[in-house]
């Protein structure tokens, strides 16, 4: 599948240009959801990348600067990132109604989707065949995760171990394990957490993937 | 299917609280999903569970989605548009006001503290849910072995992901798996 962030690293000189003419304003609330659609209907594995590449490439509704931005406040906050992406653009750039049209275009076509697909389902899941492919495809889910953890992980395991070598590890051993109530696990972990990292402040990327 | 508006209620209430501690993205909560709908309600088995996930990851879209599967196959299309309105809605209008009173995000300490802090614990979560989904899928050594090859192409080479599930459906189909 193509890499939908590899026609911006090409040309600095075009990504300098752009970010010089600035945002341009969506023209229709149709527009931007069938846009959100589009971005939803072909993003497999993540929608992020998609997202952004239709925002600030080729639609450039969004700076890339501006993209960042908004991202890193999103980090920020619970909830699907995406999701979040979409209000805060949303309510910049046309409120409520923008809003809606970016949600509704993201998760509309996608529910209905999952919505044939969980009726499938329930209607042929147990048939042998179906059944075999689906063990299959839940064993090669289980990796992709793992290698997601990992992949998060790895910036971690090369640093001095600290203490957030020790939250990370309760935070697995507390949900993973021990299978403890999540909200009560992230009351105690994350001031924790943040508390180190206040401590000793870390200079991250929030654009590092 | 209990398509009661008992069974909605209850759903849209778990999802929404369960958003709200949602820190990094869907997949840190998988496990609490795991835990409130087939240990503790019994609502759909270990199995289904991780078969359901592994439908959502294979099929376009946000991974929030799972929760709509989750959610037909719980109480049916209702369920679907009641979870995911509950796991999509609340901090969505969250951010939608955080938005309105910081005009611009700025890196001030605490900024950064926060960011920095909340990495570990999405770390761990992350890895929790990678477990638990694992646990649910990998019934015997062949499963693991499948598991293992996918991790493998999918850390050190740049093959699509897709390939990977798509070539393990068609492992299982042939009875490999």
């Amino acid at each position: 599948m193509a890499d939908p962030s590899a026609d911006e690293s090409g040309s600095p000189a075009g990504s300098v240009a752009r970010s010089l003419a600035g945002p341009v304003v969506p023209g229709s609330l149709a527009e931007i959801f069938f846009a959100f659609a589009r971005v939803s209907l072909m993003s497999f594995g993540g929608v992020l990348p998609w997202a952004r590449r239709m925002l600030v490439v080729e639609k450039r509704w969004m700076t890339a600067a501006e993209f960042n931005d908004i991202l890193a406040l999103c980090q920020f906050l619970p909830g699907p990132n995406i999701v979040n992406v979409c209000a805060v653009w949303g309510s910049r750039v046309g409120g409520l109604p923008a809003v809606l049209a970016s949600l509704f275009g993201l998760l509309g076509p996608s529910v209905a989707l999952m919505i044939a697909a969980g009726a499938l389902y329930r209607a042929y899941g147990a048939v042998p065949e179906l059944s075999a492919a689906l063990t299959g495809l839940a064993a090669a889910a289980a990796g992709l995760i793992l290698s997601t953890a990992c992949q998060m992980a790895e910036p971690l395991v090369r640093r001095r171990p600290g203490p957030a070598h020790v939250v990370a590890a309760a935070g697995f051993i507390a949900v993973g394990i021990l299978r403890l109530n999540l909200p009560l696990v992230l009351l105690v972990l994350v001031p924790l957490s943040i508390a180190f990292a206040w401590r000793r402040p870390q200079r991250e990327s929030p654009d590092e993937k | 299917m209990k398509s009661e508006p008992g069974t909605l209620v209850v759903l849209f209430v778990q999802f929404a609280v369960l958003s709200l501690f949602a820190i990094g993205g869907a997949s840190t909560v998988v496990p609490e999903m795991q835990l409130q709908m087939v240990e503790i309600r019994g609502w759909l088995t270990d199995r289904q569970f991780s078969e359901l996930y592994a439908i959502a990851q294979a099929a376009p879209g946000p991974n929030v989605m799972f929760v709509a599967l989750l959610g037909h196959f719980i109480a049916g299309a209702p369920g679907a548009i009641v979870t995911t309105v509950a796991m999509c809605g609340p901090t969505c209008f969250l951010a939608y006001g955080v938005s309105r009173v910081f005009a611009r995000f700025r890196a001030a300490r605490l900024a950064v503290a926060i960011q920095a802090g909340l990495v570990p614990v999405t770390i761990g979560l992350i890895a929790a849910s990678a477990l638990i989904i694992a646990r649910a899928s990998d019934h015997d050594w062949r499963a693991v072995m499948v598991t293992a090859a996918t991790f493998a192409l999918a850390t050190w080479t740049r093959v699509s992901p897709l390939i990977a599930l798509a070539a393990a459906a068609v492992l299982g189909l042939a009875g490999f798996v």
